[in-house]
């Protein structure tokens, strides 16, 4: 089953990689707001049912994809 | 009058680049270091352990984020569980937050550049097993090297586990509270962005360094006289 992790970091903690990117819009004359910068994880698990998968990866995301103190996590399991 | 070394364990992971200087530095202070490889589950019969600096596992996810599940992190979990004294050096400060060992985290730094230079720490904690040699107050000249090291402390950190702080001015990375250095509610873990083991000879730039590995060779030896 195909599942997607979206990792961010929370609201609050200092993403200077987000800024640089906002400021780096703004040179090129986009009018952007905030930017945040996060990470992909494309995974592909074994498991019998979509609730299941997201079971297990939120596990997953608890021990190693996401460090709950800085990063929040959304979980998309393709059906 | 000669003294029994003290054994001190320094961790080898694949990207560690800083664990000979360690070892060396901590032979040069009358320690007997023993490299231990990340692979292995157990860890030899030693007095404390060192992390050493690097990129472990090429710094993948987060810095720290898969060393932390390498067997012989599990074995250094054990040792700090029971008291056993763990420094965590740049890098190793960053395995010793994803552990848990040490609350808090490393993020990028906030100017996202490279910081490579001598900075001045203040020493918040002289009572530590990592900074007995110091003074409350003294200010250290230790170089850092680091991308990752803005530390982001959570709401419940206590003012005590402040062991040590970039001087006024002198911050590198962006972390809060100027946090250079924090050390475990229990007093047995500390971990540190800065270098000592790059400072133990003025030859060097800096001898300050070896104040604080000095201090934990003290603390390790008197581990030695109640080991057996």
């Amino acid at each position: 089953m195909k599942a997607t992790v979206l990792v961010r970091p929370k609201t609050g903690i200092l993403d200077p990689q987000g800024q640089a990117v906002e400021n780096s819009l703004r040179q090129l004359g986009f009018p952007v707001g905030e930017a945040r910068v996060g990470r992909v994880i494309d995974l592909d698990v074994e498991a019998t049912s979509a609730d299941e998968a997201r079971t297990e990866i939120e596990r997953m995301c608890e021990s190693l994809l996401a460090n709950p103190l800085i990063e929040s996590y959304e979980i998309e399991v393709a059906g | 009058m000669s003294e029994v070394a003290p054994r001190i364990a320094v961790l080898v992971f694949p990207g560690s680049n800083d664990d000979r200087d360690a070892a060396w530095a901590l032979s040069a202070l009358g320690a007997d270091p023993a490299f231990v490889w990340h692979g292995d589950a157990e860890l030899p019969t030693v007095d404390a352990v060192v992390l050493p600096g690097g990129f472990s596992y090429g710094d993948y996810l987060r810095c720290g984020a898969i060393a932390r599940f390498s067997p012989a992190m599990q074995a250094v979990t054990a040792f700090a569980d029971d008291g056993g004294l763990v420094l965590g050096i740049c890098n190793g400060f960053q395995i010793l937050c994803e552990a848990g060992l040490l609350p808090g985290a490393l993020r990028p730094n906030a100017s996202l550049e490279f910081v490579c230079r001598d900075v001045a720490v203040v020493v918040e904690r002289a009572d530590t097993p990592f900074t007995s040699r110091c003074r409350p107050g003294q200010e250290l000249v230790i170089p850092v090297k680091h991308g990752e090291g803005c530390y982001h402390a959570p709401d419940d950190l206590a003012p005590e586990q402040i062991a040590l702080v970039y001087a006024p001015g002198a911050n590198p990375n962006g972390s809060e509270r100027d946090i250079a250095g924090v050390v475990s509610a229990e007093g047995n873990v500390l971990g540190l962005m800065p270098h000592p083991e790059h400072a133990v000879d003025p030859l060097l730039g800096s001898g300050d360094g070896a104040l604080v590995l000095a201090s934990l060779v003290d603390a390790a030896r008197e581990r030695l006289y109640v080991r057996d």
